[in-house]
């Protein structure tokens, strides 16, 4: 378990203090794959970075597996940090080793002997599916390719936990997405939690069970993807959300307005929108829309404007206070 | 150019055809032994410039930086000539002389460890902070990122710069012919410059000038081919 209690991190710059982490308390529960999102600058690095103190908090504590690692002593830390792996999104392979030397090197820094630590090298490089790239050079792999020894690498320690900063915001959407299965699997099979940090929705979409929304150094929304996803209550969370802007119109006025927000239902098996119409003669119209598919569930938000009619404006409201999987909110236009 | 038609500027390089060969083995010999030993003391100095700062990997007291970068930078401020001649003694007290190439070898050592540590210093700074920051979050010591990190990582160019300093060393090394450190330096100042022989000068010259480009295609190979980014 990883828990981060009131951490606070200031840099002094030449234009004065800046507060990088404000006050964050988060809980990371032993085999979850938890999202930090932010944009940029909101301070994500900084805080992944305090979680195997390659920056030390100010204020607060961070306690992972039961070890408050702003108290260990320099020996006590290098042996802490060899539970706590990290990737990045520059991959940092050393490039004038091949792979396989690459993946022994966590384990060459811990004493493994060498022919023990070639052969686990080697299973690893199987697991992150590279068997063949053991004597190549990390300048002749792509970049996807890179970051799989940098997994390797990553895992060769048996960690714990695996921090991966930004670690495929320099890939394309393909080779994310694999790189992101890879790390799905690994979580999944040697039961390791994961932390990742990322300005990519569509990462935390795929792999995350939970997520902290990180802005300008605060956490301001945290809980598991679908809750946030569906309901996104904070204007950072509905940037990141919403990056094309959140679903508001203008409409004339007259209209009422409901926020119809979906919290992963089998809208599939029955449309909103249409049931409306059919089943009681309401017939809205879609102001906005944003929802995506996340886990085989629906998620996101519709915003609707209810018939002129009175009656039928209530009684459309009655509906989608009914509809299963579904909160609703009324706006003012 | 008439000197090459005067006879008495063949009949000098005739009489000293057989003292080059020699002369240049002392050459090459002074400029090999002084730069192996600036790189012994120039590396250690190189890193500890680097590790040794405020966020360096081995963080060192501000006023033994401050002390190291002042020495560093008014051994380097001397010019040569002036270096050899301050020196003299100091080669008396620790070789009995100071004439020979034996003797030049110190004030080209002195010379030239504030330059490779300068050298050693540019070459670590190329290293990618991600890729230390990586080693220190697998849980490396400061020794082994210094180690296992830096200066494999910064081989190639460590190597492209002993070359820069060795030939830089070879052409001190030719100086060094003024207070008898002997050498090709020698035979081109004590018949060129004191005898007005030019041809034998020239001569001199030109076996320097093939020994620097020498080093230099050894050392650009050496570099290029340690130099594993380069695989395709």
């Amino acid at each position: 378990m990883i828990e981060l209690q009131h951490l606070t991190k200031r840099f002094a710059t030449k234009a004065g203090t800046l507060v990088a982490l404000q006050d964050i308390s988060l809980t990371i529960q032993d085999g979850d794959i938890f999202g930090i999102i932010g944009m940029s600058g909101a301070g994500k690095s900084t805080l992944v970075r305090c979680i195997n103190m390659l920056e030390k908090p100010d204020e607060g504590s961070v306690i992972v597996n039961g070890r408050k690692m702003e108290t260990l002593d320099a020996r006590g830390l290098r042996e802490a940090r060899r539970e706590i792996a990290m990737i990045f999104q520059q991959f940092n392979l050393l490039m004038q080793r091949n792979c396989l030397k690459n993946v022994c090197f966590p384990m060459e820094l811990a004493g493994v002997p060498k022919d023990k630590a070639e052969a686990r090298a080697r299973e690893l490089l199987e697991l992150v599916g590279l068997p063949d790239k053991a004597e190549s050079y990390p300048a002749q792999l792509s970049g996807g390719q890179k970051q799989r020894v940098a997994i390797a690498r990553a895992l060769a320690t048996d960690p714990k936990v695996l921090l991966c900063d930004e670690a495929t915001s320099a890939l394309d959407p393909n080779t994310t997405h694999a790189i992101l299965q890879l790390i799905q699997n690994i979580n999944k099979e040697l039961g390791i939690t994961v932390v990742i940090i990322t300005h990519q929705m569509s990462v935390v979409e795929q792999v995350c069970q939970n997520v902290a929304i990180l802005d300008a150094g605060k956490v301001v929304e945290q809980g598991s993807v679908a809750e946030i996803f569906s309901n996104p209550k904070t204007p950072a969370a509905r940037r990141l959300v919403f990056p094309a802007g959140a679903p508001q119109g203008e409409l004339p006025a007259g209209h009422r307005l409901v926020r119809v927000a979906f919290n992963g239902t089998q809208t599939t098996d029955k449309p909103l929108v249409a049931s409306l119409a059919i089943e009681c003669g309401a017939l809205v119209s879609i102001v906005a829309a944003d929802t995506r598919i996340v886990n085989g569930q629906t998620l996101g938000s519709m915003l609707l404007a209810l018939p002129d009619n009175a009656d039928e404006a209530e009684k459309a409201i009655a509906y989608i206070r009914t509809y299963p999987g579904l909160t609703y909110e009324e706006v003012q236009a | 150019m008439e000197f090459l038609f005067a006879s008495d500027e063949w009949q000098v390089l005739l009489d000293n055809l057989p003292n080059l060969p020699f002369a240049t083995w002392e050459s090459f010999y002074a400029t090999a032994i002084s730069t192996i030993l600036a790189m012994v003391v120039g590396l250690p100095l190189g890193v500890l410039l680097v590790a040794g700062e405020k966020d360096g990997v081995l963080p060192l007291p501000g006023w033994l930086m401050t002390l190291l970068n002042a020495v560093i930078n008014l051994l380097r401020s001397v010019p040569f000539l002036i270096l050899m001649i301050a020196v003299l003694p100091l080669s008396m007290v620790v070789l009995g002389t100071s004439i020979g190439t034996p003797a030049s070898i110190i004030p080209l050592f002195i010379a030239s460890f504030p330059f490779v540590s300068r050298l050693v210093e540019t070459s670590l700074r190329e290293v990618d902070g991600g890729v230390i920051e990586a080693a220190q979050s697998m849980g490396a010591t400061p020794l082994q990122i210094i180690i296992k990190v830096m200066i494999p990582e910064s081989l190639p160019s460590l190597i492209a710069n002993a070359t820069i300093a060795m030939t830089t060393i070879l052409g001190y090394s030719a100086m060094a012919g003024i207070i008898g450190g002997g050498g090709l330096g020698q035979i081109a100042i004590n018949y060129g410059y004191y005898r007005y022989k030019y041809l034998i000068m020239v001569v001199a010259t030109v076996l320097l000038v093939i020994m620097v480009q020498i080093f230099q295609s050894i050392g650009t190979w050496l570099a290029v081919r340690c130099d594993k980014r380069l695989r395709k």
